[in-house]
């Protein structure tokens, strides 16, 4: 009986290796931790009440932007724990099978559970706010998404210290990826990770789509939305175009592996290729629907900080819109090598250059934004500004990459790695943290440190020079990616040793930022104004952080830029706009269903990754079960009645 | 249910009064993009059907074990269900809660019919040794149909929950936006039916 319990729990848990049993007490601990301050602080009502069951979207926004920074921590430990690897050659420190896993759960995070949740966080903050509505258009769907992604986000987690984590590449190519090439669980951690997720973003998408459309409020027709909410729009239409494949790819290499089909196997008339095919028509996608919101991000900074109307609105609209639909012409670009012909791969090197060009129209846009501004360099400025030489020079690099015949030269090496980290973190990493600067009083009703995060801001960016740039030459140099060490004979050690420094850099740069939000919650002051940046859109009248029904009374919009003109308006001594009589506000009531579904997904998830279906049925039971006791439930919603809004604001005005 | 009814208290909620939005409204436009999405899914499916329904890995093709008198018929009950849920939601447009429930059963019964002949297709199929493991062909097969198929039996399931609504709470806003859903659902998985129809077996036999 002892033996069966130990030749299961050896199987079960990742065993051998010292930095798992520093990961597995660091992790015994944290929980322990977690759970002694809450039982210790009487906590575990609030928590439920206030944040597990919420369905508020500024509450989900936080939510997601607290799990995303911890995901940005783990895809950087790997980050660094491979920088270590490679900064001398035959390094010992990680076995080529961990490096394997190791690139893999790297390249997952940053991308699903890193950059799609910071971004959903975003959404969330920010856009019912600029339409001036109460909600987003499903906040129960909302809430449900989130949950969604953060048991999707913990499954995938889990492999690393429970059966072993996939280590096929982030995108998991067949054969590879297959149960010939994989045979352990990690590859059905990741399936289920990435399905479970998956379907929680497809969901945020038509969420958003939805409140976008249909939410604005009175007066404010399509040439007057906010430039970051046309941006969650054109991503939110990528996401619903894009997502479905993906959930498909996922679940043919599942049933590949589960029931042994042969969509993608070697025997059996499968077709390798049409995985990488599948794959990459979500995946290029993907990269648009990331950078896209950043986009927007930045189109609001600069005119903010610059005191101006964004320059060229109509053209940075049409050059967003094209993205998102050029977007879905250009997957191929990433296996010119894999046998297409020439005239396949003519047509989306072309399509590739095509795409180029609106992404420039915005450069320019953004320039010109600037030309003649008043402009203030507080930290998300500073963010904004050193995106835009970056990124230029990301997109070159990616115009070098789209020449078919030299890409037989650069696929797969290192060129190709700096390339894609350059836009990636240049681009949208970059954004984000703007963003996050941006739109962090609105949130929390205090300012980040402006001193820390001008350490953090330059650490950041001195570090990521020096990290990437070195990686342009060495892969020219014919180092190729998803190699655990080299020789000293190649000659690559310095380019690798000085990368290695930079990113190292970056992390510093990240604990500087930990350190800037420790340090702001002790001592900064609270905004008060509610409009700390003399803000332009409407989310900036209201106070900070907002209250729980945003808008007290629905605003009238009548300009671009609404908020501004009406500030302009009363400096000029004109009456501020009227507003109408309250009314009791009609609200969601916050409900335990999103929460208890999402558990019953990753029983779903983790039943499957075992082959337990006594753990999966229940699943699955659980899933229908809480759907049903939703569709049945009518009594989801209440009104705010007029006293208590006219009490909120008066203490929101009070400290005003 | 116990709960009383929110909308009965606030006859303004459905009409979008200031600052108020149609929540009814707003749940079709999001169910309409939805559909938008389930299209890409199949679309996909399709796509993979029709790359890999030539490698048959030296087994059986389309031709050797299609059996269209079954699949004729299964087609033409899809169809009659289509029907038969558009006189329901005409039921409900002319106000009558029993013509509604009524042709609503009808519907899940037709569907229920379809999905039972499909199932003894695939029964049938794999005793004959044809799997979705057989060959790249019949996994593309059993996937495809096999999804819709899933769709189908969950528009019963989701059916017959609206019809115990119907009965708990009548015609309301709510309910009828329900209804108008799950036909919406409904036609969208007759209209897959009629490609998969077309492209797998049509084309597979001829």
């Amino acid at each position: 009986m002892l033996d069966k319990i130990k030749d299961f729990a050896s199987w079960f848990f990742v065993t051998g290796d010292p930095l798992i049993y520093g990961a597995d007490i660091a992790i015994a601990l944290t929980t322990l931790a977690i759970v002694f301050v809450l039982t210790y602080f009487k906590k575990w009502n609030w928590l439920w009440r206030e944040w597990l069951t919420t369905v508020d979207h500024k509450r989900v926004g936080i939510m997601y932007i607290i799990a995303s920074l911890l995901m940005l921590f783990r895809g950087g430990v790997d980050a660094l724990l491979m920088r270590t690897q490679l900064a001398f050659p035959d390094m010992k420190f990680l076995s080529p099978e961990h490096y394997n896993e190791v690139f893999t759960t790297h390249g997952v995070i940053m991308i699903l559970f890193m950059a799609m949740p910071l971004m959903f966080g975003l959404f969330n903050i920010a856009v019912p706010l600029q339409l001036g509505a109460r909600d987003v258009a499903f906040p129960f769907l909302n809430a449900l998404s989130f949950w969604l992604f953060f048991m999707g986000a913990m499954l995938f987690n889990m492999s690393f210290v429970i059966g072993g984590s996939a280590d096929s590449g982030w995108l998991a190519y067949p054969p590879l990826s297959e149960l010939t090439g994989s045979p352990g669980v990690g590859q059905d951690f990741y399936i289920w990770g990435i399905q479970i997720s998956g379907i929680g973003s497809l969901m945020t998408g038509i969420n958003f789509i939805v409140t976008i459309v249909k939410m604005r409020a009175p007066g404010m027709t399509w040439s007057k939305v906010p430039m970051f909410t046309w941006s969650v729009l054109s991503s939110c239409i990528t996401i619903i175009i894009a997502f479905p494949v993906l959930t498909v790819t996922l679940a043919l290499l599942f049933l590949d592996r589960y029931l042994g089909a042969h969509f993608f196997t070697m025997d059996g008339g499968g077709n390798a290729m049409m995985y990488i095919n599948l794959i990459w028509m979500w995946g290029h996608p993907e990269v648009y629907i990331v950078v896209l919101p950043a986009f927007g991000i930045y189109s609001e900074i600069v005119s903010t900080f610059s005191k101006k109307r964004l320059f060229g609105y109509g053209s940075m609209v049409f050059a967003m819109m094209s993205i998102s639909v050029m977007s879905y012409f250009t997957w191929l670009h990433h296996f010119f090598t894999m046998g297409s012909g020439a005239s396949v791969n003519t047509f989306f090197a072309i399509t590739t250059m095509v795409i180029a060009i609106p992404t420039g129209v915005k450069i320019f846009n953004w320039l010109f934004t600037m030309y003649r501004g008043r402009i203030t360099f507080s930290t998300p400025m500073l963010w904004t500004l050193a995106f835009i030489p970056c990124f230029v020079v990301g997109g070159m690099t990616g115009v070098m990459l789209s020449v078919a015949p030299a890409d037989f030269q650069f696929h797969n090496s290192y060129f190709l790695i700096a390339h894609f980290h350059q836009v990636l973190i240049g681009g949208v990493a970059f954004g984000y943290f703007a963003g996050l600067y941006y739109w962090w009083p609105k949130m929390f009703g205090f300012k980040l440190n402006e001193k820390l995060g001008k350490w953090a801001f330059w650490i950041w960016n001195i570090g990521f020079y020096v990290c990437f740039m070195p990686q342009y030459f060495v892969g020219l140099d014919g180092m190729t990616r998803r190699v655990s060490t080299y020789g000293w004979d190649t000659g690559w050690w310095a380019m690798n040793f000085t990368s290695t420094i930079g990113g190292f850099l970056m992390g510093l740069g990240f604990l500087f930022q930990v350190w800037q939000i420790a340090h702001s919650i002790k001592f900064m002051e609270k905004d008060t104004t509610g409009d700390p940046w003399n803000g332009r859109t409407l989310e900036w009248s209201i106070p900070s952080p907002a209250p729980l029904y945003n808008f007290a009374t629905t605003p009238m919009v009548t300009d671009r830029d609404d908020w501004w003109e009406e500030k302009e308006r009363i400096a000029a001594g004109h009456k501020p706009k009227a507003k109408p009589e309250l009314e009791p506000i009609h609200m969601p009531k916050n409900s335990a269903i999103p929460f208890l579904q999402s558990v019953c997904w990753f029983a779903v998830g983790f039943g499957l990754v075992f082959h337990w279906l006594w753990i999966a049925i229940p699943g699955f039971i659980g899933v229908f079960a809480t759907m049903l006791a939703h569709s049945f439930n009518y009594n989801s919603d209440y009104y705010i009645p007029v006293d208590e809004i006219k009490r909120t604001e008066a203490a929101a005005r009070r400290s005003v | 249910m116990a709960h009383s009814h929110p909308h009965a208290q606030h006859p303004a909620h459905g009409e979008g009064h200031y600052g108020h939005h149609d929540l009814e409204e707003l749940r079709k436009f999001g169910f309409w993009i939805f559909l938008i999405t389930d299209c890409i899914l199949f679309s996909a499916l399709f796509a993979v059907y029709i790359v890999l329904h030539g490698s048959t890995a030296g087994g059986p093709g389309p031709k050797e074990i299609f059996e269209m008198p079954g699949v004729i018929v299964e087609t033409f009950i899809l169809l009659t269900s289509s029907f038969t849920s558009g006189l329901a939601v005409l039921a409900m447009n002319a106000g009558s809660r029993k013509g509604l429930i009524g042709w609503l059963i009808v519907t899940i019964l037709l569907g229920a019919c379809f999905i039972g002949l499909e199932v003894t297709e695939f029964v049938k199929l794999a005793e004959e040794g044809h799997t979705i493991s057989s060959s790249a062909f019949l996994s593309g097969f059993f996937t495809l149909v096999g999804t819709h198929g899933l769709h189908v039996s969950l528009g019963i399931f989701w059916i017959s929950a609206v019809i115990i609504q119907l009965v708990r709470h009548g015609i309301t806003p709510v309910t009828k936006r329900k209804v108008q859903i799950t036909s919406l659902y409904w036609h969208f998985l007759d209209a897959v039916w009629i490609f998969v129809f077309t492209i797998v077996y049509l084309m597979g036999v001829m």
